[in-house]
């Protein structure tokens, strides 16, 4: 059987560049893209320097996967950004931003990605929430919002690509060690942390164990779902 | 209109500076908002040694961008995506307060 191949979009670093190493040690083919170049490079692993949210170069890059590989079994939608910011100092640019990264990014991989895996009858796609957005986290509006409908997409895609083989969860990570939290005050993350279950900050390999189940082949019945981590 | 005759109609920061300070010290006094009794260009209003915590500077953003429109009749947006940043806020201090609404009134 052929090595699967998974597409993770934001892998220049945090979780995304966690998740490329972590699937390129299982032996996965592993496509990533980022908007910016990175830095590492590992046998297996092909990177696109993609806006997830630039559909010309989205489409190019899904063509350059169905050339190269014929088809795709995976595909991680981790590209998201971020911005702590009271909604009264929030520019529309900031929100049109985090919309267009998170929401449209994750709308335009999936439907790509969904045609390329309707030809094999068999895909999984793994969306990014947060646990901001059931804690409704107050100075996050447009973050949250973002996230929210990210949920809702992965409640309907799960519905609409099931007839094809194809399964759409979300994971929703806490507070991790990444970029995305660097400029959070402490006090902030900490009052954030004491609302978890098990408050403590989230690991990559946390994410990946819970990536891991969505891919599995006996995960097929599971669809349409989201986990929160850390007891949210 | 011309460049020119824009520059005639905006503020100059120390205009924007007064401002400021005129509605820090409203809110003191409506709103109770313990700040220092010296106000200039330098005071540290948010992050650091600024007096303001996050709630009370939306509330004092919001209140100069209503007396921008009152005062010069322009209606600007102080809304910025390095807000709660420490380090590049454009309400560090008064004075950088009263720098961003200008370049913001130019800008618009």
């Amino acid at each position: 059987m052929d090595a699967p191949v998974t597409l993770i979009t934001g892998t220049r670093i945090g979780i995304g560049r966690h998740l490329a190493e972590h699937y390129l040690g299982l032996g996965h083919r592993v496509v990533g893209c980022s908007r910016a170049p990175v830095d590492w490079t590992r046998e297996g692993y092909k990177h696109f320097e993609t806006d997830v949210a630039d559909e010309k170069a989205v489409k190019a890059m899904f063509s350059d996967i169905r050339r190269s590989y014929g088809h795709l079994d995976h595909l991680i939608n981790n590209a998201g950004i971020a911005s702590m910011n009271h909604s009264l100092l929030t520019p529309t640019s900031t929100v049109s931003a985090i919309l267009a990264t998170n929401v449209v990014g994750t709308f335009l991989l999936s439907r790509e990605a969904a045609k390329l895996m309707k030809r094999k009858g068999y895909g999984r796609i793994v969306n990014f929430s947060s646990v901001a957005v059931p804690l409704k986290l107050a100075g996050e509006a447009a973050y949250v919002a973002s996230k929210s409908a990210v949920v809702a997409l992965t409640h309907v895609l799960a519905r609409e690509l099931a007839e094809f083989g194809i399964t759409v969860n979300c994971v929703g990570p806490g507070p991790l060690a990444t970029n995305l939290i660097r400029s959070v005050p402490k006090q902030t993350i900490d009052r954030l942390l004491a609302r978890q279950a098990i408050p403590r900050m989230g690991t990559f390999d946390d994410v990946a164990n819970t990536v891991d189940f969505f891919l599995r082949p006996e995960s097929g019945f599971v669809t349409g779902q989201t986990i929160y981590l850390g007891g949210v | 209109m011309e460049q020119a005759q824009l520059e005639t109609l905006l503020p100059d920061v120390q205009h924007l500076i007064e401002l400021i300070i005129d509605n820090v010290n409203q809110l003191k006094d409506t709103q109770g908002l313990k700040a220092p009794a010296r106000l200039d260009s330098a005071t540290a209003l948010f992050g650091g040694e600024g007096f303001l915590d996050s709630m009370a500077l939306v509330t004092l953003v919001v209140a100069v961008e209503q007396a921008i429109e009152e005062k010069f009749g322009t209606n600007v947006s102080l809304a910025d995506p390095g807000a709660m940043s420490q380090e590049h806020s454009p309400y560090r201090t008064i004075g950088a307060l009263a720098d961003y609404a200008l370049r913001r009134l130019r800008a618009d």
